[in-house]
């Protein structure tokens, strides 16, 4: 495996770090194609988005989706519960458009 | 690969021989406790439950504590009823004695209150302790083992490397011709899919889409976020955003063999195979209908830790998570962190399990064993009346 990050399924846009990866780092990522320049500190464990994802853009991991950007993400960003949504057990919008 | 085990009149297997000391009701916990600390051998379940349930959820206690009173795991049942109660310890007792074990049943209100009720109990069980302790080990097959499969306290990892290990494990199980059993239906909400393509057919394909809609149905019901309780805080801490990337990670630990059927909460597979249980993502809750069903052993991932053991059946812990492993040792028995780290390989781990789990089948203790970890927790549909 990559000694920083996990990336599951090609039609992924968010890869998982498997270390602690601090801003500022530039990821070299096999077969990638290109460099992954890190914007903001990623924990381990932690999801990074491989291209811009925008506010309403499905977010892949496992080659499926695991739900949708609340805001536009850049490439190289934190993906976590502050920008992105389920859309599944979402009892709260029942009757709201989703 | 040589395995002994305990044969049952029924046909089952046991991995241990415990007299299994169950109250059939929370009212006659107290007393079935007292009786089981001061017997060899002796586990009694910490019962929450058994009266002014409605009648499903009261089907459901019944089906859970006849369960492990089924389970191979144990020799011999002492049931205690307080006398009054909804789930009458008579006709539990007379349930589980259809397997052909040695079970007695008390009752409080008959014998004279606490202390009466303490000393008949401790002389039945006395008695039924040392009538199991003549069972010896005898050759059995792997192949009648019913493995349970758990993750909880989940984070990114549990996905990545802790599930798909456990998944080659069952996968090896199945097969050998035996039986393993997926579980927590909320953990399929948003990989459903997946699984259902992998029905051995459309009815059972559908069986399991139907549980799943039911159990976010009543999420929505509510008026609730799922996310409120799913993922739980801890999940999120572990770098895990939302129900479908935890359930995407979750069904690792199924494998990838057909799946042969769906079960409901504590039923007992019928036939050999991968088989998925309608249990909620609640781990005490999830194992313990499991092991109702007859699983006997039970394989647990864990990404953040946990120390859950079972009164039946012995749980072996497994991380994905190497600084868990060093933080948490003293609970969990495999560390399968070293997938992440690159210095092994998932199959490399499986087989770590599997070697781990024959052992443990052979009698060898885990660390929720060894530290007497005996979790209980029946799942109810709604409250008390």
């Amino acid at each position: 495996m990559n000694k920083s990050l996990v990336i599951i399924s090609k039609e992924d846009n968010v890869a998982t770090a498997i270390r602690d990866i601090a801003r500022g780092e530039e990821l070299v990522i096999r077969d990638f194609g290109k460099n992954l320049y890190v914007k903001e500190d990623i924990p381990f464990g932690h999801k990074i988005s491989l291209e811009d994802i925008p506010q309403g853009g499905q977010v892949m991991k496992y080659g499926e989706t695991i739900g949708r950007a609340t805001l536009n993400i850049p490439r190289g960003s934190h993906v976590h519960v502050h920008n992105i949504e389920s859309l599944r057990g979402r009892g709260d919008l029942e009757g709201k458009n989703i | 690969m040589k395995l002994h085990g305990y044969l049952r009149n029924n046909g089952s297997i046991g991995i241990r021989n415990h007299l299994l000391v169950i109250p059939a009701s929370v009212c006659a916990a107290t007393v079935a406790s007292r009786i089981a600390s001061q017997v060899q051998g002796a586990v009694a379940l910490p019962n929450q439950h058994g009266c002014a349930q409605i009648k499903p959820d009261l089907d459901i206690t019944f089906r859970t504590l006849s369960g492990f009173g089924k389970n191979g795991n144990a020799g011999a049942v002492l049931v205690i009823g307080l006398g009054c109660e909804s789930l009458e310890a008579e006709d539990l007792a007379r349930d589980i004695s259809s397997t052909g074990k040695e079970v007695e049943y008390l009752v409080i209100q008959r014998s004279g209150g606490t202390l009466s009720a303490q000393e008949k109990g401790l002389r039945i069980a006395r008695k039924l302790s040392q009538h199991i302790s003549q069972f010896k080990r005898e050759p059995i097959h792997i192949s009648q083992m019913i493995l349970g499969l758990e993750c909880g306290g989940s984070d990114t990892t549990s996905g990545l490397a802790a599930n798909p290990a456990q998944g080659y494990v069952s996968d090896k199980l199945v097969s050998h011709h035996g039986t393993s059993i997926l579980s927590e239906t909320t953990e399929l909400i948003g990989a459903e899919h997946l699984l259902a393509r992998r029905a051995v057919s459309a009815e059972v394909g559908e069986h399991l889409l139907d549980i799943v809609r039911k159990c976010e149905d009543k999420a929505k019901r509510l008026g609730v976020d799922l996310r409120g309780s799913q993922p739980t805080p801890g999940n999120i801490a572990g770098g895990l955003s939302t129900i479908e990337e935890k359930s995407l990670g979750c069904i690792h630990k199924g494998g990838s063999m057909p799946l042969s059927g769906v079960l409901e909460y504590g039923e007992s597979p019928k036939g050999k195979g991968l088989f998925m249980m309608d249990t909620p993502g609640q781990d005490i809750e999830s194992i313990t209908g499991m092991v109702a069903g007859g699983a006997q052993l039970i394989l647990f991932t864990t990404g953040r830790g946990t120390p859950t053991g079972c009164p039946l059946a012995p749980v072996i812990k497994i991380t994905g998570n190497p600084g868990t492993y060093t933080l948490m040792e003293e609970n969990i028995d495999i560390n399968a962190g070293t997938i992440v780290q690159g210095t092994e390989s998932i199959e490399d781990v499986g087989e770590r399990i599997w070697d781990e789990m024959i052992e443990v089948i052979k009698g060898r203790l885990t660390k929720a064993e060894a530290l007497c970890h005996r979790e209980f927790g029946i799942y109810k549909l709604t409250s008390t009346f």
